[in-house]
């Protein structure tokens, strides 16, 4: 295992590990407008982390937790015709908030709170990839077994029903998903920007895609160029790897939609 | 056979009861059309008999492993998905390639095959929703107001299409309309929906029933081409009715 002593290495590998399952996941959160609904899970997560260190469980476990919690009740408030924009407004943030409040509690542990903010990527261990790799190979199996049935609940939960589809059940994968994503993303990009992995890789592909299929790879490559490029990037401008990985992935979206609405331009 | 029955079967929604005590079933091969006012529940009991509502009371009762092509009334699909023609006839279930040839020749759109969805016409995109509900060979087809929206050549020639896929596929229809005339006349049975079924039974006997006039008024004695004869002497209410007919129809006709 010399290979993996280089930190380099071990973070490129965490990067695309977890590129590899927010993109395809983070079609559906677009395709559903879910954007805030990650947030909100995403959020949520840093009052897993406190809860974590508070008991001293692995913080994976922690993160992962509160997110699904958070998820399901998301999850099951959607469907009571609320005034969903502001509910989840409130919860994201108010998760945030919580989640600070606990982690200011823990005086005997002096962590380092910007590294569950805002990701350290560049201090995963080999434990860490393994964690990411599985979870993402967890939401990849997921999304893979699930995808014509997630995709026609996506479409109409009507035409679902109809072909024997339960699009609740649906939900409930995607919703499962997420809270692992968010899991295995808090150590390589924070609970900040986790949702921009899932939503810009996305909407960066949307331009270049004519079929659903289309769109999850082309997200997938553009997680992967963003998550090494930023990697890259933040090496040698001495900046913080996760937000520049999302720097990338928004540059690269500029670029599409430019692109893509000359192209529509150009044909009408 | 029957493929589908109702037993009883109510529904509320919000507080509201949308549906009392509907009885229905449908045969193989037969085109049954639910003709109703506005708020009338008739997507209330088309929803319900597809499983996306659950009844409040009584059943909804499928023949085991009955197939459903349900046709929307309309399908907004969000600009963030991309989706082809040839990619949206494959959900649920993907199908083969020369299937999906085969089903696009049939709906008179072999053009469209690589187009997007957003990108057609109101008519191409109503022959494509039924195009993908007829890949799956259903016993059962479903339209729910499929011809809202297309011109009258345009609602014609779908059901002129509708009828032929019976013959092929010897399916079941059950469809839901504002077009009377039209409608009633492609029906083997029609049934009158206000909240609970107020008349049911061939065109022509239904066109004439007290119940349904009450409802959709004489403005629509063209509702069968075929029987244009105006009842000019007044039907005695009670001793036409069997049921109790206290609730409120509005008084002017549908269209």
């Amino acid at each position: 295992m010399t290979l993996l002593d280089d930190f380099m290495l071990r973070a490129a590998l965490a990067g695309l590990g977890v590129a590899l399952a927010a993109a395809p996941l983070g079609c559906f959160v677009v395709w559903r407008r879910m954007a805030y609904f990650g947030d909100a899970t995403a959020h949520a997560a840093i009052l897993g982390v406190a809860l974590a260190l508070a008991f001293s469980t692995s913080v994976f476990i922690g993160a992962l937790a509160v997110s699904l919690v958070m998820a399901m009740t998301v999850s099951a408030l959607s469907g009571r015709g609320f005034a969903m924009d502001t509910l989840l407004g409130v919860l994201a943030h108010s998760a945030l908030a919580f989640g600070l409040v606990a982690v200011s509690f823990l005086s005997g542990v002096r962590i380092d709170l910007m590294a569950y903010l805002f990701g350290d990527i560049l201090a995963v261990s080999v434990g860490d990839i393994a964690v990411i790799w599985g979870g993402a190979a967890l939401v990849v199996g997921l999304l893979l077994w699930r995808w014509q049935a997630l995709l026609t609940a996506t479409l109409s939960p009507d035409l679902a029903y109809a072909g024997g589809i339960n699009p609740r059940r649906e939900q409930l994968v995607l919703t499962l998903a997420l809270a692992l994503v968010v899991a295995v993303a808090i150590k390589v990009v924070g609970v900040l920007l986790i949702a921009a992995m899932l939503i810009v890789p996305a909407a960066a592909a949307r331009p270049l895609a004519g079929t659903p299929e289309r769109m999850a790879t082309i997200a997938t490559v553009i997680a992967a160029i963003s998550a090494l490029g930023g990697l890259g990037a933040s090496f040698r401008l001495d900046t913080p790897t996760g937000p520049t990985i999302v720097c990338l992935a928004a540059l690269i979206f500029a670029a599409t939609s430019l692109g893509g609405s000359m192209l529509t331009r150009q044909r009408g | 056979m029957r493929l589908i029955e109702t037993r009883d079967l109510s529904m509320r929604l919000g507080g509201d009861m949308v549906l009392e005590g509907v009885n229905l079933s449908i045969e193989r091969g037969e085109i049954v059309t639910i003709v109703g006012p506005n708020g009338s529940g008739k997507s209330t009991l088309l929803r319900a008999i597809i499983g996306a509502l659950a009844p409040s009371g009584g059943a909804v009762i499928r023949a085991p492993g009955l197939r459903i092509g349900y046709v929307p009334q309309k399908l907004h699909i969000d600009p963030t998905l991309p989706l082809t023609v040839t990619r949206f006839l494959g959900l649920p279930r993907r199908h083969p390639a020369e299937d999906l040839r085969a089903a696009l020749e049939q709906a008179g759109l072999p053009d469209l095959r690589d187009h997007q969805m957003a990108d057609l016409s109101g008519g191409q995109f109503q022959r494509v929703l039924l195009a993908r509900a007829l890949m799956e060979k259903p016993d059962l087809l479903i339209l729910d107001e499929a011809t809202q929206g297309l011109d009258q050549p345009g609602s014609a020639a779908f059901y002129r299409r509708i009828e032929e896929v019976r013959q092929s596929l010897g399916c079941a229809v059950l469809m839901v309309s504002h077009e009377l005339h039209v409608v009633m006349s492609a029906s083997d049975r029609v049934i009158c929906l206000n909240g609970h079924i107020c008349c049911e039974g061939r065109p022509e006997v239904v066109a004439q029933a007290e119940e349904y006039r009450a409802i959709f008024g004489r403005g629509t004695q063209g509702a069968l081409a075929l029987y244009r004869h105006e009842h000019n002497h007044d039907h005695d209410h009670s001793a036409d009715c069997t049921h109790d007919h206290d609730h409120d129809h509005p008084h002017e006709a549908a269209e």
